[in-house]
């Protein structure tokens, strides 16, 4: 019904925080602090995968809502707030598999950066003489 | 449906990122758009299997022709987003290269004159 909500809620957050680190990380580079400190792949860069996973997932089930006729592009935007028993009913969409979807998003995210950390860290096979 | 048609194209979008030549077709957007949209409508075909259990697996032909045809609408949606976004970033500077190619005809018929 509107669960697409909670995962364009987490991007918008994401993307402010993802703006602010990488703002960090340009001063921090400009000064030459902590060189050898930097990470092989910035935070703000994994940040950004988190936002285009969020932003990206909920932009195409938004369309699914548009298609299923759920979100009309008039106020208040979802058809099911016209009735009670049918607002309640979104609510806890939003609650479960909304929050569910966001969930899990983030969690394969989190697996998927550190996954990207130990490729980068690891020594590379081509070439070597191993 | 969805969800299937989704899967394909992330894997194959994957797949085409990683054999790119270089990151100038930004490629790796478009599959963590597509990645995306698969994890959400995961979690939504578990909440269906929940509610449906084994019925979830036998669908009527006609869910079954509306779900493509939105699964194929939600990969040509995400091309779409992706080529506008690829425009208006336009890494190549392909578009830049046509709009001052043209004024620098323009200025050159003038001179001309």
């Amino acid at each position: 019904m509107a669960c697409f909500t909670v995962s364009l809620a987490e991007a918008i957050v994401v993307k402010v925080v993802e703006k602010k680190i990488a703002k960090k990380e340009k001063l921090a580079e400009s000064d030459h602090r902590s060189s050898a400190e930097k990470p092989i792949i910035p935070l703000s860069t994994r940040l950004g995968w988190l936002s285009k996973l969020l932003f990206g997932g909920s932009a195409l089930l938004a369309f699914e809502h548009v298609w299923h006729g759920e979100v009309v592009p008039w106020f208040p935007f979802l058809t099911a707030m016209n009735d009670p028993a049918d607002a309640m009913e979104m609510l806890t969409e939003i609650g479960t598999v909304g929050v569910g979807m966001a969930a899990l998003v983030t969690a394969i995210w989190f697996a998927m950066s550190k996954t990207a950390l130990h490729i980068v860290g690891r020594p590379g096979l081509r070439g070597s003489k191993l | 449906m969805t969800l299937l048609i989704t899967i394909f194209a992330a894997v194959a979008v994957t797949v085409k990122w990683y054999n790119r030549k270089n990151d100038d077709m930004r490629l790796g957007s478009l599959a963590l758009m597509y990645w995306g949209a698969s994890l959400m409508w995961f979690v939504d075909a578990i909440a269906e299997y929940i509610e449906l259990e084994a019925e979830f697996f036998t669908p009527g032909a006609a869910d079954m022709l509306n779900d493509s045809f939105l699964g194929l609408s939600v990969v040509a949606l995400g091309l779409v987003i992706w080529v506008i976004r690829l425009l208006v970033a336009d890494p190549k500077g392909v578009v830049k290269k046509m709009f001052t190619g043209s004024k620098n005809a323009a200025d050159a018929e003038i001179e001309k004159e």
